[in-house]
């Protein structure tokens, strides 16, 4: 078990989270307006975004058939009849005085995801359900000393909130989780999962408590914007409830709000403050029924999700559990992964130049997959050059620089700088004769026993070639030579 | 010329004819309207616009391109918003908001050549029945009690529609319906008032109040005028989620029918001792005019009536109390900020200096409603009565066509009849008319005869969810058989 060491002993610490992930789609959830990131503020507003008197919501049922499709990724229940309700509080950001969500009868009950714990072992987070509802707008507080600016591009666009039971147990596991669920949902291509853009953004509920006791009291840390200020806020908030209870304080359950800069939480609002919002049906919107059909069909359009494509891999290409979920874990990875082996039948090589030259150098740079300049094409290029042996291993390595500099193809830079592989015997013999003409003391050292010299001989017939001999050739011609 | 006593059907007809022309038309009802700007019945008058609209529609009739309602001067509620023109929902709140779009209801209306003299006058976001919680003043019924000089109220929530129809200022008009907002008015000022089967007729544009029980309805001074507005108006509207996505019925053909063999119920709930006694008359009168025209007339029991009024008055005000959540301030309609006060102050203020006292009260009922504790006790428990009384309605339309009911306890009252005006009064005068909303039922009323005070008294008539044709069929004949051709005296 993961306990975290107090003054007073051990501590158990349970997490649960609430993830705020935007459905992708091209319009909002309830209005023909863009649902695009970006865009001056206040342009993409329609009447119902912005609650003019007598506007009505109208449902888009590609963000249903999203969120089924979000479920089902997550081998969750759909609901065949799930109700849209008003959660009613006053903000200025949000215009109807309420948030249409599911409160009473979600879409999606139950599911889970399986991650792998520090101690490599795997677990099961258990989800409790996901719903469908709607974004507020942005409150602008720091354009004016004065006053407060609000832009309603966000407002009403389509969020899906997927609950966890309170199954995460240190915050590494959290963030596990938060991975796992943003790769799930990129794979089925229903959240960019985008967290600084907001895509993706996360609430933790966090409580402390000696082992076998009975749940301490928690607190919600709100709105936070990436996986590493995930773990950073939960372990925060862990040491700070074990100090209080430790130095015999009790916990408030409170919301409190997460500040990056410092690395601490501070609170919002506390219980008493909480708000009563009213949850009731929404009477402008009729409830969601959906068919069993209907259902299947979308199941039908899943693509292969990362864990299933992790165990092909293992299965397929014997690579081992490391080498196969690097690549399956991305969307993007894999395809371009699978992209390349269409074309060069050779699994091991490609994955080798992804997940260690390719993702090396990325790392190097502080690039990311989507900066990188090696097009799948260019890989391609550069593998089937080692495959066929134009060029070895270590020449592969400097044209590859050069690729990821330049973006150029492997062919050009191998044609231009002539460091396509002697392969031609008489060739390599030449400069092996060459060598061995130049070296005769050596040669008649290795010939009375001293075999070590042998790596002398290949490493002088590099040099002289510029490293360009087939190693392989050059081992062979070079025994016969040197008997 | 005198042409306000002239129906729809019949001034289309005089149109056709060249008997006169819609500016003349128009003219008449403008100069009504101005000899009776006392009533009160326009927040919004929209007369240049009117003029430019009827000299269009004459152009159109000498081009036979003239849509079905060309050149008909039409009265709207200003529950309906209207591209450009001022729609405050008879608050201050919405004082000088302009919107920049027209409900689907007007949209129908104009797209077939109807002239809109104006925004008539309602009760503060529909909540009403008398018109006098608008924020523009109340507006007075054109009918007065013999030799009394005091002043009576329309009905609510739509009295500056009615009004004006029964001063023949209008010709028809347009209303909401929520819990009778357009049946009680019609009853009140001796005119027929529709409401349709909820999801008939596209809320888009209509400024919400109760959004599981609101519906368009139209007023005019005969069934047939007003089975040519609804149908204009009804129809499926891909804009409101709850339009039904069905077939118009055909209210034209329905209403050539005669009532051999239709099926009447009496629900026996509906005899209350709240219940006028010459509006019992009246209804017992009818059943036996139904009788002599064939129809078989049965008695039939509605049990849940008497916890509808209850539950109307919890759903509803829940309703709005989340409808009107919007009017705060920030995007449009009033705003009263002072530097240096927080956003809870500025709802504060707002909302307390844009809602009159009836609106107030009604977020304040629904805010309760709906809070955590009270929501299984109140709303919940309101909502399971709301579902009986529509099962109650089901059984009964397996037995009968159709059910005649008063329209409303009581004739117009005076506004200085103080037991009739206090508000809980007021709600108990919707005891015969919220049902057919609770259950989304077409309810029309039509005038049958004066009382001896020479107030019109109405009755109701109540269909199955979505059969407006049987609706129009009873109303049409009951129209004949009753004969009822009276004015307000002056008008």
């Amino acid at each position: 078990m993961n306990l975290v060491e107090g003054k007073t002993g051990d501590w158990e610490v349970i997490i649960g989270l609430e993830i705020h992930s935007q459905v992708s789609s091209n319009s909002k959830l309830f209005s023909g307006a863009s649902a695009e990131y970006g865009g001056a503020p206040n342009t993409h507003v329609s009447l119902v975004d912005a609650s003019m008197p007598g506007m009505l919501p109208v449902l888009n049922q590609f963000c249903v058939e999203q969120a089924i499709r979000t479920g089902l990724g997550l081998k969750g229940i759909i609901n065949k009849r799930s109700v849209f309700d008003r959660k009613n509080y006053f903000y200025a950001d949000l215009p109807q005085g309420y948030q249409i969500s599911q409160f009473y009868h979600p879409i999606v009950l139950g599911g889970y995801i399986d991650i792998e714990t520090q101690d490599q072992q795997e677990k099961r987070i258990n989800i409790t359900r996901i719903h469908l509802e709607q974004d507020a707008g942005k409150s602008i507080h720091d354009q004016n000393p004065t006053e407060t600016y609000i832009d309603l591009n966000r407002s009403g666009i389509a969020l899906m909130e997927i609950v966890t039971e309170p199954d995460m147990r240190s915050a590494y596991e959290a963030g596990e989780f938060l991975k796992k669920l943003r790769s799930i949902l990129r794979s089925l291509g229903t959240c960019d999962g985008n967290m600084e853009q907001g895509s993706l953004r996360c609430d933790a509920n966090v409580s402390v408590r000696k082992p076998g006791d009975a749940l301490g009291t928690r607190c919600e840390i709100k709105n936070l914007n990436s996986i590493k200020n995930v773990t950073r806020a939960i372990n925060y908030e862990v040491e700070r409830q074990i100090d209080i209870i430790e130095s015999g304080g009790a916990i408030n359950q409170e919301t409190r709000l997460f500040n990056a800069d410092t690395g601490e939480t501070r609170t919002m609002r506390s219980k008493e403050d909480a708000h009563d919002y009213r949850y009731f049906p929404d009477p402008d919107l009729l409830p969601i029924i959906v068919s069993d059909d209907y259902i299947e069909g979308i199941r039908a359009k899943i693509p292969e999700l990362p864990d299933e494509k992790k165990e092909r891999y293992m299965r397929e290409f014997s690579f081992s559990a490391y080498e196969a979920s690097i690549i399956a874990s991305d969307k993007d990875v894999s395809a371009y992964f699978e992209s390349v082996l269409k074309e060069i039948n050779n699994p091991k090589l490609a994955s080798n130049w992804i997940t260690v030259e390719l993702f090396g150098r990325l790392n190097k740079n502080g690039l990311s997959f989507a900066d990188s300049k090696i097009t799948v094409d260019k890989m391609v290029s550069l593998l089937k050059l080692i495959d066929n042996n134009t060029i070895s291993g270590k020449i592969a390595k400097e044209v590859f620089d050069i690729m990821f500099e330049t973006g150029d193809n492997a062919e050009n830079i191998v044609e231009e700088k002539g460091l396509q592989q002697i392969v031609d015997t008489g060739a390599i013999e030449k400069v092996i004769e060459e060598v061995l003409a130049e070296n005769q003391d050596k040669v008649a050292e290795y010939r009375s026993g001293k075999d070590k010299l042998f790596g002398f001989f290949v490493g002088q017939v590099m040099k002289k070639s510029g490293g360009k001999v087939n190693p392989q050739s050059l081992n062979d011609i070079l025994k016969s030579k040197l008997i | 010329m005198n042409l306000n006593n002239l129906t729809i059907i019949e001034a289309i007809a005089g149109l056709k004819k060249k008997d006169f022309s819609c500016v003349e038309l128009l003219q008449d009802h403008i100069e009504a309207l101005e000899k009776h700007r006392d009533l009160n019945i326009f927040i919004t008058e929209t007369l240049d616009l009117a003029k430019s609209k009827a000299l269009e529609s004459d152009q159109k009739y000498s081009h036979n391109t003239n849509a079905i309602l060309e050149g008909i001067p039409l009265a709207i509620k200003d529950a309906f918003c209207t591209n450009g023109i001022r729609t405050t929902q008879g608050s201050k709140i919405l004082e000088n908001f302009i919107p920049t779009y027209e409900s689907t209801v007007t949209t129908k209306l104009f797209a077939q050549g109807a002239v809109m003299l104006g925004k008539s006058n309602m009760d503060e976001f529909a909540m009403g029945s008398a018109t006098h919680y608008s924020s523009f003043g109340p507006t007075i019924n054109p009918w007065k009690e013999d030799g009394s000089n005091e002043q009576f109220v329309p009905g609510g929530s739509s009295g500056g529609s009615a009004s004006a129809v029964a001063a023949r200022i209008a010709m028809g008009s347009t209303g909401t319906d929520t819990g009778g907002s357009v049946r009680q008015p019609a009853s009140f000022c001796g005119i027929v008032g529709f409401k349709p089967s909820y999801g008939r007729c596209s809320r888009y544009g209509i400024i919400a109040f109760a959004s599981s029980l609101d519906q368009a309805g139209f007023f005019g001074r005969s069934v047939g005028d007003v089975a040519l507005l609804s149908d204009i108006c009804m129809g499926h509207d891909e804009k409101d989620a709850t339009s039904a996505n069905i077939a118009k019925p055909d209210l034209a053909e329905a209403m050539k029918k005669n009532l051999k063999g239709v099926r009447v119920g009496v629900p026996k709930e509906y005899y209350s001792e709240n219940l006028d006694p010459e509006i019992e008359k009246l209804w017992v009168d009818s059943l036996e005019m139904l009788k002599q025209e064939g129809a078989i007339v049965e008695e039939v029991s509605l049990p849940h009536t008497k916890y509808g009024i209850s539950a109307y008055y919890v759903i509803a005000p829940a309703e709005a109390s989340s409808n009107l959540a919007r009017y705060d301030g920030v995007r449009y309609g009033l705003r009263e900020y002072k530097q240096g006060m927080s956003l809870d102050e500025m709802y504060e203020v707002t909302r307390t200096a844009g809602f009159g006292s009836e609106v107030q009260r009604r977020i304040m009922i629904g805010t309760y409603v709906l809070s955590s504790g009270y929501y299984e006790d109140y709303f919940l428990k309101a909502q399971r009565v709301r579902r009986l009384m529509s099962e109650d309605f089901k059984k009964v339309f397996e037995k009968v066509d159709i059910l005649l009911t008063p329209t409303a306890p009581t004739s117009a009252f005076s506004l200085d009849n103080e037991s009739q005006m206090d508000p809980l009064s007021l709600y108990l005068n919707d005891l015969y008319t919220i049902p057919a909303s609770m259950a989304g039922l077409p309810a029309i009323s039509i005038p049958g005869r004066l009382n001896k005070k020479s107030m019109p008294l109405g009755v109701q008539i109540v269909g199955k969810r979505f059969d407006e044709e049987s609706v129009f069929r009873v109303a049409k004949n009951m129209e004949r058989c009753f004969n009822f051709n009276f004015s307000p005296k002056g008008f």
